[in-house]
Order: structure tokens, then C-alpha cells, then sequence
């Protein structure tokens, strides 16, 4: 199908969230739309897909007819689908019931009939489902191949990708990638929104960069990738050459470390971590490095083995006591275990202070707060409460709340949906504390070329084993993607003893 | 106890936990779409005292439970309009209404107290109330009890097979993904808070011109089923069948609770008037033991066969609130 934007305006208020913006997108192609976070991508997605309607005068023509899309389900009418970042799907119902749930027919809907058709489907694309299973027993990359089936079924001839990539598995991208690329042959148009150029450059046969609301540009491959930077942003950005570290005195150190839940085992991990050094976790989600960087931590008991820090003794004690020591956990979910919603700036910066006295000196803290602002660079005012920032500034907050001194910094998914400028930014701040206080870092990522660009060592986690360490400056994102998945252990051996 | 005996009491067990069971699946549709409707146990009281004061006043049986009905579905317009439209606190308007409703029940019910009235007569079924156990048990009831063994099968099959029930479970549990499948979330929400509010406004009738006749203020005993009929809903995983059973368990441990007064002599009567609450808790607490993790990690230390069992078991017995519940929706 073939979509064209003519003039879509919208306004906020007194922001101008799309500034008179026109794209012609041809039926069958794979169309990138780029932009950091707040450049109005979201806002013209979701006036695609109904979920706002533009101001008076923008005007929407699918195959050369001019339309009013009302809401989502008037969109799919019209064959525009769009998969969500956070699937709108329902987890705890069978996949069944999530697939019917929206469709049209009778009171009594055949479910026989519908599992034959769903089943039909899923063949057809590749994806391998039990129609009787729970949706919450899928990963978050299954459960965007369930909207895709599910946006097919339903005659969807424009599929919206609202940052697809974030939170899922590099194979699954791989996976997704590949379905989208199909497309195309059967005459479906595909818009892909993302803030990631890697994953545009490797999908999109075309690409409009957002900026401030406006279009700024439209290229077509081979796409020069500073190109794209410099539209994005307005300026040239590099990521500079990898800085390793020199290595300092031992400042965690694990001897044959053995953890385990409900679902994992891993045994006997020996590993010293020095002052200074950052140290990548490789592995699929739920690989055993969340059991790991929680034992670093000390949220997690080991089972057996000791863990010293800075030379103290430090094994089965709790949480406090690690954090006594100088250890800070910035934990994957930023609103949910990281930050308190509700609370504003200035009230997290006065909540991580020593309590001097039982009453709040308020303008010391919005003294603090306004210094800490500054220093970095947070798009917000002391007031504005943590749910009110972007997810790059939230990140900014919690950089902003490690304690000093500090001796380890455990991270999960630290920059996980940021722009690359977001994404430079923190890295410089935490290398920062590496050398002020040479603090190590121990970080969770998924983005396996942000594990090679800012590690200095990378253990790779399989089902419960651990690599041996790794250089990073001597290991490919081929080489580690192939460990991830369980190939090549036989020669990398485990950090046991 | 001779056999006879059992049986009506059997009987009575399930005719005088209709109430509850109108409430629990009233309530049930409306937490579904993911409104708290707390002001049950005022409506309940308020719909007994008005059902009654029409019915006597009419001498119109049916038009005291319509005007029961319409009672609860006015209160939980109320909540509906206070929760969904304007946004604000379930809870803190659901419990201002409980407590206003019961007051406004006793106050306006002062002129009805002892009053003889209407009372809703025994309609055994011919043929399948001679059935030897069968009939005395579920056929020799009055229509009230009858409409509450049909209402648990309709709620379950309307939440649970048919497409709007579908839906239905949609908007409670993620309004968004409801939304753009095409649902009118809040249009729904308020259908199903004031449908559910009618269900609630049942009860009070189903006490007042049926169970316990008549209008006796603060003496009643109705107050305090409310309550009892949340806590039905919730441990019951809103599901109407076992939200019923829920109600069984609750009315025959009231009966066996008077059936073993003149046995246990030595227990003061008052423990077991009481008795059935904190068992109904036990109970319940019981059922959704699956949701506690140390039970998980028992399960994880279990052998291989054994465990699958348990699993099963537990996962069938689990439940979980709509994720929704007490959340307004708002388009983006």
C-alpha cells in the first residue's frame, strides 16, 4: 500500500510536536524513520495509527485516497498496523485468546476453527506457537511475532515498527529482520521507527530522519552513517576509540562462586575484578547474569565460594553491607526498582544523602538538586517528578544518585532505549568514576557491539555457564554472538577453577 | 440427625447464599472491567430496605427486586462516574458510598421495621422436584434461588466463551490492547460497572423479600455480607463459579455453625456465629496458596514427577487481579 504524509501538523499545547511534514512512502518498501528521542517520530506513528488525530489541514492518502483515521481499529480497517514497544498484548491469557480477543463473528466464537487458522499462520511465517500455551511464557521478542501474526491476520498492509529492537535477543532480531524482508514481495509497506542506525542501515531500503519535529531529510543506501548522525542531531557525534583501563589494585574478588534459583545453577565461578576495569555480561536474557551482578550486590546468596571486597570478607552478607562498601546496583528497571515515582528530582537527591537530623533542609536540597542538574545535564527542573523525564534523563538521575566514594558500579541494560547521544554521555560520566575513584564497573547488555566498545574484559553466559574472560579488544561481535547462542564453548572453557 | 433433616439444611445452604452470590458476580463484572465497586456492602443493605419498602408498599413482589436493582445500579453509577470520568480514588468513593448507603438504609428504613410484608414463596419444579436427593436439594426452591443457579453458569459462560466476554477480560486486564482491538473501554467499563451494580442490588431483595423477610434496621444481620462477598470475589479469582463456590462454603459453614450449637454445649455460641469468617479466610488463603513463592521454591526441590503434579495443581488453583483494576484509562 502506498502511504502518503501531507502537511501533518500537530501541537501539544504550545509544542509543535510535527512541523508540517511530508513523506511519500511506496507500496513495498521498507521505510526507516530516524530520530533521538523527542524528534516527533512517536507523535506521527501514532497519528498513522489513529491513536491522536493531526491538526486540521494534515492530510493522510493510502493508494491515492485521502483519509480520517479515528482510532487504532478504524487504522487497521484501512490495513495500517502497528506493533508496539511494549506488545500490546494480554499475558496471562492462552495465545488463543489473545489472538481472538478483537476479532469479529458471532457471540460464540469457533475456537476449533480459529486455532486451525492461527496454527496455519504461524507455519507460513516460521514462528512455532501452541495455540494452548500463556502468553506470559513467551519472551518479548515472541510475543512481537504473535502481533505480527496476529496484525496479518487481520489484513494488515502497512505495518508500523515502533523501536522493535529494544529488549529483544540478537537472534530474534535477526529473526524479525528477516520476516519484515519478506514483506515487500507481498506488496506490504513497512515503517520502521528507530532511534538505533545500525538496525536501520541494515534493514531499510529508505530512511527519513526527524529532528525537532521536522523532517530534515530523506537518503536511500549506501547510507554514509556520520551522514545520518549529523541529520539526527544537527551535529557530528563519534564514539571514539575504545579506552582500556589500567588495571589497580583487586576490587572484587570471587572464589569458586556457586548460585542458584529456581530455574539456574551456576557453579564454581573464580573471577578478580580490579579497580578501574569494566567488565562486560554477555548472554541471553536470563543466562545466568542477573544471578551474577545480584551476587555482586550482595541481593543474592551465594551457595558456595566466598566474595571479598577490597580484601574484606564479605560473603552472605547483606545488600547494606555491600553498599556500605562502596557498591551501587542501577538495576534494569529504571521506574520500578531504580527510581521512585512520584518523587521528585530534589527528593532523591536529599533521600540518598546521610540524614543529617530528623526534618528536610529543603533549600539544601534544592541547592543539591539544581548542582546536580547541571553537572548532569538533566532535562528537568528539581521539582519535575522522576516519571515526567525521558528515559535518557531518568538514566541521568540515577547517575547522578551513585554514592561516593565507590568501588563497584553494577549495571543492567544501562543505556537500553537511549539515543546515541544519551548513550555517549553516560558511558563518559561512568568511565569518569573509574578514574576519579577508581571504581570497576560490572554491566548487563544485550547490544553486544556496547559490550565489546566500553568492556575491557566480557564473560559470556550460557544456561548457567560462565566463559572464561575475555579480552574485549581481542574478540568480534561474531565470535561473541556465536557463544551467546552455545556455539564454541569447547575451546573457551569456564572462569572455574 | 436423620437423613431428611440434612437434606433441608443442605437445601437451605444453597437457597441462602443467593445473595451472595448475585453480589460476588456483580461484583466480579465489574472488577473484570477493572472498576472496584466498594460500596457493596451499602448497596446490599440499601437495596434490602428499598426492595422491601416497594414491595410492601405495591404489593408488588417483582417490583421490590426491580427497585433493589435499580438501587445498586444508581450507586454504582455513581462510582462509575466518580471513577472513570472524573478519575478519581475507587477506593476513597467506593468506601465513602458503603458506609453513606448503610446509614441512609437504617435512616430512611425507620418507618418499615417489623413490618410484616410480602415474602417470596417456595416454587417447587413438578417433575424434577420428586427426584429422590436431587429434588428437595436444588428443585423445591423459590425462583430467586433458581435465578442464582443460572446467573453463576450464565457469568461463566458470558466472561469466559463468548467475544465480548473475551473483551471484557481485555479491558481490565490491559485497557491499551483493548483499545486498539477496537473496544469503547470506558463505555464498557460503565456498561459492566452499573450491569454489576444491578447484580449487587439483587442481593438486598434476595435477603430482605426472600432469605430473612422484612426490614429489621440495624438488626438485620445483612451488614458485614458486603464485605464478605469482596473478599468472595477476590479469592475467588474472578471467576464466577468459583466465586460461588466461595458463597456455598461461606452459607454452610454459617449452617453447620447453628447445627452444632446444641452439640458443642460448652463452646459459647457467639465463636460460632463467628467461626465462618476467619474459616472462609482459612480457606480461601488455602486455595491460592500457589501464588506464595516458598511454596515455588518447594516445588523446585521436589522430585521430577511429583512436581508436575503439584505444578499443575497449583497453576489451575492460581489466580491473579486484572492487571487494571483501580486504573482509569486514558487514550495515550
Amino acid at each position: 500500500m502506498n502511504v502518503e504524509l501531507k502537511n501533518i501538523n500537530k501541537h501539544f499545547g504550545a509544542v509543535h510536536a510535527n512541523k508540517g511534514i511530508n513523506l511519500n512512502i511506496p507500496t513495498g518498501t521498507i521505510q526507516g524513520i530516524l530520530g533521538e528521542n523527542g524528534a516527533g517520530k512517536s507523535t506521527l506513528m501514532k497519528i498513522l495509527s489513529g491513536f491522536i488525530q493531526p491538526d486540521p489541514g494534515s492530510e493522510i492518502i493510502l493508494d491515492g485516497k485521502p483519509v480520517v483515521i479515528h482510532s487504532p481499529a478504524d487504522a487497521i480497517k484501512y490495513g495500517i498496523g502497528m506493533l508496539h514497544q511494549d506488545p500490546l498484548d494480554f499475558p496471562p491469557m492462552k495465545l488463543l485468546d489473545n489472538f481472538l480477543l478483537g476479532l469479529s463473528g458471532g457471540l460464540f466464537p469457533n475456537r476449533k476453527e480459529t486455532a486451525q487458522d492461527f496454527n496455519l499462520l504461524a507455519r507460513e511465517y516460521g514462528f512455532s506457537f501452541d495455540p494452548e500455551s500463556y502468553v506470559d511464557s513467551l519472551t518479548v521478542g515472541e510475543r512481537q511475532q504473535l502481533e505480527i501474526m496476529r496484525l496479518l491476520f487481520l489484513g494488515a498492509r502497512v505495518f508500523i515498527l515502533d523501536e522493535p529492537t529494544t529488549g529483544i535477543s540478537a537472534g530474534q532480531k535477526e529473526k524479525l529482520f528477516a520476516t519484515l524482508k519478506k514483506f515487500p514481495e507481498q506488496a506490504m509497506t513497512v515503517i520502521f521507527v528507530s532511534h538505533k542506525l545500525e538496525d536501520v542501515e541494515n534493514l531499510c531500503d529508505r530512511v527519513a530522519v526527524l529532528r525537532g519535529g521536522g523532517l530534515v531529510g530523506e537518503t536511500k543506501p549506501p547510507y554514509v552513517t556520520s551522514n545520518l548522525v549529523e541529520m539526527m542531531f544537527g551535529k557530528a557525534i563519534t564514539l571514539g576509540a575504545r579506552q582500556p583501563a589500567e588495571a589497580g589494585e583487586v576490587t572484587i574478588s570471587m572464589k569458586n562462586v556457586s548460585l542458584e534459583d529456581v530455574r539456574m545453577k551456576i557453579k564454581n565461578v573464580s573471577l578478580d575484578i580490579h579497580a578501574g576495569e569494566v567488565i562486560g555480561l554477555a548472554g541471553m536474557e536470563g543466562s545466568g547474569q542477573d544471578l551474577f551482578i545480584r551476587a555482586c550486590a550482595g541481593l543474592m546468596r551465594t551457595v558456595g565460594g566466598r566474595i571479598h571486597l577490597q580484601g574484606q570478607d564479605l560473603t552472605g552478607k547483606s545488600y547494606h553491607t555491600f553498599k556500605h562498601a562502596g557498591v551501587n546496583f542501577l538495576p534494569a528497571a529504571r521506574l520500578e526498582e531504580g527510581l521512585v515515582l512520584g518523587l521528585s528530582l530534589t527528593d532523591h537527591f536529599v533521600l540518598a544523602e546521610e540524614p543529617k537530623g530528623l526534618f528536610i533542609d529543603r533549600a539544601a536540597g534544592q541547592k543539591l538538586a539544581e548542582d546536580r542538574i547541571q553537572s548532569f545535564n538533566i532535562r528537568g527542573k528539581p521539582d519535575s517528578t522522576v516519571e515526567s523525564l525521558s528515559g535518557g534523563n531518568q538514566q541521568r538521575a540515577e547517575l547522578a544518585l551513585l554514592q561516593t566514594p565507590l568501588s563497584l558500579i553494577l549495571l543492567e541494560h544501562p543505556t537500553r532505549g537511549l539515543d546515541i547521544e544519551s548513550v555517549i554521555y553516560i558511558w563518559s560520566k561512568l568511565k569518569g568514576r573509574c578514574k576519579t575513584d577508581g571504581a570497576a564497573i560490572v554491566f548487563i547488555s544485550s547490544d553486544l557491539e556496547e559490550v565489546l566498545q566500553y568492556s575491557d574484559r566480557v564473560l559470556v553466559f550460557f544456561n548457567g555457564m560462565v566463559s572464561a574472560p575475555l579480552d574485549a579488544g581481542k574478540t568480534t561481535v561474531e565470535e561473541l554472538g556465536q557463544l551467546i547462542g552455545g556455539k564454541g564453548w569447547a575451546d573457551k572453557g569456564e572462569a572455574h577453577d | 440427625m436423620s437423613q431428611e433433616t440434612i437434606l433441608i439444611g443442605l437445601a437451605g445452604v444453597l437457597a441462602s447464599a443467593s445473595p451472595l452470590i448475585f453480589a460476588v458476580i456483580g461484583e466480579t463484572l465489574s472488577e473484570r472491567a477493572g472498576v472496584i465497586n466498594l460500596s457493596m456492602n451499602g448497596t446490599i443493605l440499601l437495596s434490602a430496605m428499598g426492595g422491601f419498602a416497594v414491595a410492601y408498599n405495591t404489593e408488588n413482589i417483582v417490583l421490590g427486586f426491580l427497585a433493589g436493582m435499580l438501587i445498586g445500579a444508581l450507586v454504582a453509577l455513581i462510582v462509575a462516574f466518580a471513577s472513570i470520568t472524573l478519575q478519581q480514588s475507587q477506593v476513597a468513593v467506593g468506601f465513602v458510598l458503603a458506609l453513606t448507603c448503610r446509614d441512609l438504609a437504617y435512616f430512611l428504613g425507620n418507618d418499615y421495621m417489623g413490618v410484616p410484608g410480602p415474602r417470596l414463596q417456595a416454587m417447587p419444579i413438578p417433575v424434577l422436584g420428586d427426584i429422590p436427593v436431587l429434588g428437595p436439594l436444588f428443585f423445591r426452591h423459590d425462583v430467586i434461588t433458581y435465578i442464582s443457579f443460572i446467573a453463576i453458569f450464565f457469568a461463566w459462560l458470558w466472561i469466559f466463551r463468548t467475544r465480548p466476554g473475551l473483551m471484557l477480560q481485555g479491558i481490565g486486564e490491559k485497557p491499551a490492547a483493548a483499545y486498539i482491538r477496537g473496544a469503547n473501554v470506558n463505555l464498557m467499563r460503565y456498561v459492566y460497572t452499573i450491569v454489576g451494580g444491578a447484580l449487587i442490588g439483587l442481593a438486598g431483595p434476595a435477603f430482605s423479600l426472600a432469605i430473612r423477610a422484612g426490614w429489621m434496621g440495624t438488626i438485620s444481620g445483612l451488614d458485614g455480607f458486603g464485605w464478605i462477598a469482596l473478599s468472595i470475589t477476590i479469592f475467588g479469582g474472578w471467576n464466577p463459579v468459583r466465586g460461588a463456590f466461595g458463597a456455598y462454603l461461606f452459607a454452610f459453614l454459617q449452617w453447620l455453625g447453628l447445627v452444632l450449637q446444641p452439640v458443642l454445649t460448652q463452646v459459647p455460641s457467639q465463636v460460632l456465629q463467628v467461626a465462618p469468617f476467619p474459616l472462609m479466610i482459612l480457606t480461601l488463603l488455602l486455595v491460592n496458596i500457589g501464588n506464595a513463592e516458598w511454596v515455588e521454591r518447594t516445588l523446585a526441590a521436589m522430585p521430577e514427577s511429583a512436581r508436575k503434579i503439584f505444578a499443575k495443581m497449583l497453576r489451575a488453583m492460581r489466580t491473579s487481579p486484572p492487571a487494571a483494576l483501580g486504573v482509569p484509562f486514558e487514550r495515550d
